[in-house]
């Protein structure tokens, strides 16, 4: 494990998160603004952050 | 919901009850306590890989990651101090010139540390791998791995033992809720009542959305049974003396690997179609959206894979991370906030349980909803 690697991996983890809440915060305003619509914007939201998850989560490991 | 609110105080009260066995739940393996005999016994094979360890910090290290890994026996806890173990050792297959099989105590009661005898062959055990050795239980190493001949193995390990143990529970439930259809008119009874609301959530929330009303059906049963394995599976990790099965890399493939399969098989033309001669799209842009659509089939199901398996490892090693601080603090400030710390995030896990069991259900309905599609771009375009 060198210190590059370490770097890249946060930037990975911060731009993962970046991603998670700007999807987290769109479903809030989505529910917001169509509350009865929150059930398909929930279901969407999981998809789409579990997605980025996986890209941080691979970050994590292959360092 | 049909949980009624004592139910759910039961739960939790049992939970609670039941969280301080986590920190037993971490099987330590007989290994450590054979390098004691070992080096008591001053035999040659000083050369092993990772010392014993010395300080608390290491401990807990090597607590975890015993605990990750497979085992060949099921170790409920164990006193380093006084070599005793408490648990029971699984079968141990092998095929090595025909089948070989023994008991996995073999390992820790030969007169060598860690050497099996079985018909005439010597068999070691180092990290969890087994080799073939001679009567001395030497292995030959090069750049710190082994490089004897490894037979194929194909014991009953803690993994296999704890996926037995859940195609054993999920098989009674089911088969259980299935009678109380029959014998109550209809309506389930017992643990069933929990378990029907999933389901029915599976087929109306999951199945019928993502892949269609007429196609559905021939996929519910894969989808049911992906779901309340990896569900039992996850809160098998959770539960006192439990262990991380679907935190293992080689189970999360198989199971991607099946939805792959079934993904590729029960795929339509339509499908083969977009895939391989994408319509709509300028003749020189096919070969390479080819590329990348077959690319993309590869990289579906392997972050299936990562997925699951990054998130229950990653939970894991947090979670007995906190639990571990209370050995390094030694304090009861230390102590309590470990036990709050640990306490919330393994309610989180129970929901990441559900969470990741749902998420692979869900993108697996996905990606068979994709293999179905029917014809119907053209309305699209026009």
């Amino acid at each position: 494990m060198q210190i590059p690697e370490i770097v890249g991996a946060g930037l990975i983890v911060i731009g993962a998160g970046l991603g998670i809440g700007r999807i987290g915060g769109s479903a809030m305003d989505a529910i917001a603004r169509q509350p009865e619509a929150s059930g398909k914007i929930q279901t969407a939201m999981i998809i789409a952050a579990a997605l980025i998850e996986g890209i941080g989560f691979a970050a994590l490991f292959a360092k | 919901m049909v949980i009624s609110n004592k139910a759910l105080r039961f739960i939790i009260a049992t939970f609670v009850i039941c969280l301080p066995f986590i920190s037993f739940a971490n099987p330590e393996t007989a290994t450590t306590n054979a390098q004691n005999v070992e080096s008591q016994e001053g035999s040659k094979s000083g050369h092993e890989a990772h010392a014993e360890p010395t300080d608390v910090k290491s401990e807990i290290k090597e607590f975890i990651n015993h605990h990750l890994l497979d085992a060949h026996d099921f170790t409920f806890n164990a006193n380093k101090e006084t070599g005793e173990h408490y648990g029971f050792s699984l079968p141990i297959i092998l095929w090595d010139n025909g089948l070989q099989m023994f008991s996995s105590s073999e390992f820790h009661h030969g007169p060598i540390a860690d050497v099996a005898e079985h018909n005439g062959n010597f068999y070691k055990i180092h990290h969890e791998k087994i080799y073939k050795t001679d009567a001395s239980g030497e292995l030959t190493e090069e750049h710190g791995h082994p490089t004897n001949v490894r037979p194929l193995d194909l014991s009953i390990t803690k993994s296999v033992f704890g996926i037995l143990t859940v195609a054993l529970v999920m098989f009674l439930v089911f088969a259980g809720l299935a009678k109380s259809y029959a014998k109550n008119g209809g309506i389930s009874s017992g643990v069933g009542r929990f378990f029907e609301p999933l389901v029915l959530y599976v087929r109306d929330e999951i199945a019928i959305p993502n892949i269609g009303e007429k196609h559905y059906k021939k996929y519910m049963s894969y989808l049911l049974t992906i779901f309340f394995f990896i569900l039992f599976l996850n809160i098998l990790g959770l539960a006192p003396f439990g262990f991380n099965v679907t935190g293992n890399i080689t189970i999360t493939l198989s199971l991607a690997v099946l939805t792959y399969l079934i993904t590729t098989f029960t795929a339509n033309k339509n499908y083969w179609s977009h895939m391989l001669w994408m319509p709509g799209v300028p003749v020189i842009l096919r070969p390479v959206l080819a590329l990348i659509e077959l690319l993309g089939t590869i990289i579906k199901p392997f972050s299936l894979m990562i997925r699951l398996y990054a998130n229950m490892m990653a939970g894991h090693v947090v979670l007995m991370s906190i639990i571990g601080l209370m050995f390094i603090f030694k304090s009861w400030i230390g102590s309590s906030l470990s036990f709050v710390l640990a306490f919330a995030l393994s309610i989180l896990e129970i929901l990441v349980a559900f969470l990741q069991a749902y998420i692979f259900t869900m993108l697996s309905s996905l990606y068979f909803g994709a293999g179905n599609e029917e014809h119907h771009h053209e309305e699209a375009h026009h």
